[in-house]
């Protein structure tokens, strides 16, 4: 099977003043492509680390991590920021969403950094209605963020993180700010995407949240503590 | 670099995103629209100035030299008083064998002896002090005075001695408000004189060589210059209060005209060495080039343009640094979008081009209305002087050459300086943009992320 993504060995030292922090001390994990990983743990436990590296927000300060094929680890800042753009698609605890753009507009944001092709074409504005509608916005193209209740704000950045086509759906914490009813919602929209074949790495401290995946990680000291499919759906 | 659609739809997001905040982005605009109206405002006005200035050298006549008679200060004047003649009171001055000597240089195309004084004059029970010249019938051509009516001097006139006279345009209006002048008799001391001609209104000539005021060609009366010499004289005696001076000179300016520009400086040496020979060292002349004058004009026009216009520059930096001010503080409002667009793939460059193009959107738009308003200085300035000239001036001082130099200027739209100045507008954006735009775009995007 091929691998979306793959971390060997990683580790993530930051510097405070004389100590250093050792956040990440060598976590190494396979996602195959069409995975659903949920990432658990408690704050501190390097986490979140986890995540700005899977985003090529940060590189690891040892080991490699391999998205599609490239080493992020020794990527340029723009090379970085191709990758981001191109690979991988973000959704927020807090939507993310750019406050003075429509709903339309948001989704096109990640179109207008494509290295190759800047401008928005027929095609691509098609494309961003496909997945308005998709996501069940097809009705609200014009509305700004803030006339939008939480779980409509959270499917436009839903939309923007498939716009580009990415090898993997980086989701931190998506239903946090949510109520349970749309909790589902949005969650059963992210499994949909899984059974079309997408990768999706969640990283969440629910456990009805982590459930719905088909693998959870827990993280602890900065070391994959278990990993598998500790949680079903059907609540093992 | 970058597609032309790119760079339209950035300055339509720069746009959008500044009428986010209309008033603040309005007020950060003011310092960049009143630096650039400054700029274009003060350099019309210099201009104006200088273009007055100019059109005072030209009046004199840019191939002209003027040959002025001075008056000696007064103990020198005592000790060469006996010098010449035995005639009581100071005599100095052009004489009319000098007029003969200049008037045989080289390259000389025409002179004009020139002897004046100020008397008062009459008809029936008006009595106007004026200027009475004695010329010769050149002195208009000379001195780009057209007639209104009649004619002027002719050679004959002076042959025959006439008494006739020529009225400027200012006192023809004095003497005669009603009548029409031609033909009535004008009296000029003992004499009467028969007007048989009035001159078109002329701008006022520029002062020459700190001796003359400037002249005002509308209150001359001209009579022939032989005539003058027979029936007023050479010398002429003032009476005052408790004490009696005379002065005795022939000729009061010789006007000479060469033939082109290059010639008048060599000219009007071989002239001062002339006259320093045959006046023997006494140096009651004194030589006036307005060519000269219009260089000098036009020197004092570059030193008045470059200082008016740094001032007005200095307004454009701080309109440049309240800018820059403004933008440092929309990039911490704004570093959650910052972040939001990095983790979306925009480059630190995209960032930096995001920011600068708000700014110099800013700046050149601010440059624009400045500009607008620029174009509205003349205007702007008529109200001034009319302030000026209603609350300000009063009666007494309202003829008073300074106010009138005030309320006769123009400001002159420099054209070079619309473009420039916006030019400069445009410029202080990106120079003023460039940092904050780099603070924004050096932002770690996982704290900008995380910024509330």
């Amino acid at each position: 099977m091929r691998l979306a993504a793959q971390l060997i060995d990683l580790q993530k030292h930051y510097h405070l003043g004389e100590h250093t922090v050792m956040a990440l001390r060598g976590v190494s994990a396979d996602f195959p492509e069409g995975d659903y990983v949920a990432i658990m743990g408690s704050s501190g436990s390097g986490k979140s680390t986890l995540l700005n590296i899977l985003g090529a927000l940060d590189r690891p300060t040892l080991g490699n991590y391999i998205l599609a094929g490239y080493d992020v680890g020794s990527m340029s800042d723009d090379e970085l920021s191709e990758i981001r753009n191109r690979r991988i698609g973000f959704i927020f605890q807090s939507y993310n969403l750019i406050a003075q753009n429509t709903v339309l507009e948001n989704i096109q944001v990640p179109m207008l950094y494509r290295r190759d092709a800047r401008r928005i074409s027929a095609a691509d504005e098609h494309r961003c209605l496909d997945l308005a509608e998709k996501v069940g916005l097809g009705e609200r193209l014009d509305h700004r963020p803030f006339q939008l209740s939480g779980g409509q704000q959270q499917r436009v950045a839903i939309a923007r993180a498939l716009v580009n086509d990415p090898e993997i759906i980086l989701a931190d914490e998506p239903t946090g700010n949510l109520d349970s009813a749309t909790e589902k919602d949005i969650m059963n929209l992210l499994t949909a995407l899984n059974n079309e074949g997408r990768t999706i790495i969640i990283v969440t401290h629910e456990t009805s949240v982590a459930r719905r995946a088909k693998r959870q990680i827990v993280m602890k000291d900065g070391l994959i503590e278990r990993d598998g499919m500790l949680l079903t759906e059907d609540g093992k | 670099m970058l597609p032309f659609g790119n760079t339209l739809r950035a300055i339509r997001l720069a746009f959008k995103s500044l009428l986010l905040h209309k008033l603040r982005s309005g007020l950060t605009m003011l310092g960049i629209v009143f630096g650039v109206f400054s700029v274009i405002a003060m350099l019309a006005i210099g201009e104006g100035a200088s273009a007055q200035a100019q059109q005072q050298v030209l009046a004199l006549g840019a191939t002209n030299i003027i040959v002025l008679s001075v008056k000696p200060p007064a103990d020198s004047a005592q000790a060469s008083g006996g010098g010449r003649g035995r005639s009581f009171g100071l005599q100095y001055g052009l004489l009319r064998s000098d007029y003969r000597l200049l008037r045989g240089l080289p390259k000389i195309v025409g002179a004009v002896p020139i002897r004046e004084i100020f008397s008062e004059t009459r008809y029936l029970q008006k009595t106007p002090n004026a200027r009475v010249v004695g010329c010769t019938s050149q002195y208009p051509d000379m001195n780009h005075l057209t007639m209104q009516r009649g004619r002027f001097i002719a050679d004959a006139d002076e042959d025959k001695l006439l008494n006739v006279c020529v009225l400027g345009a200012g006192i023809a209006a004095e003497l005669f408000p009603f009548e029409d002048p031609i033909g009535k008799a004008v009296q000029i001391k003992t004499y009467r004189y028969e007007v048989i001609g009035i001159t078109q209104e002329r701008t006022a000539s520029a002062a020459i060589g700190g001796s003359m005021s400037g002249q005002d060609y509308n209150k001359d009366i001209y009579i022939p210059l032989k005539t003058f010499q027979v029936r007023i004289g050479d010398r002429v005696a003032t009476a005052q209060a408790g004490s009696f001076s005379a002065e005795q000179v022939e000729l009061n300016q010789i006007t000479i005209q060469v033939r082109d520009q290059k010639d008048v400086l060599p000219t009007a040496e071989v002239i001062k060495e002339s006259l320093a020979r045959t006046h023997a060292g006494k140096k009651d002349w004194d030589v006036v080039v307005p060519l000269e004058l219009l260089r000098q004009a036009d020197q004092i026009r570059q030193i008045f343009n470059i200082v008016l216009g740094s001032i007005a520059a200095i307004s454009l930096v701080v309109g440049g640094i309240g800018i820059m001010n403004i933008m440092l503080a929309t990039v911490t409002e704004r570093t959650r979008e910052i972040g939001i667009r990095r983790a979306l793939g925009a480059r630190r460059t995209d960032i930096v081009q995001q920011f600068l193009t708000e700014t110099i959107v800013l700046a050149g738009a601010g440059g624009l209305i400045g500009v607008l308003m620029g174009l509205a200085t003349p205007v702007a300035f008529e109200g001034i002087q009319w302030v000026v000239e209603n609350f300000v001036l009063d009666s007494g001082t309202q003829n008073s050459p300074l106010s009138k130099m005030f309320t006769d200027m123009h400001p002159k739209i420099n054209w070079f300086s619309l473009p420039i100045a916006f030019g400069i507008s445009v410029g202080i954006g990106i120079i003023f943009g460039i940092y904050p735009a780099r603070a924004a775009a050096y932002m770690d995007p996982i704290e900008a992320l995380r910024h509330e």
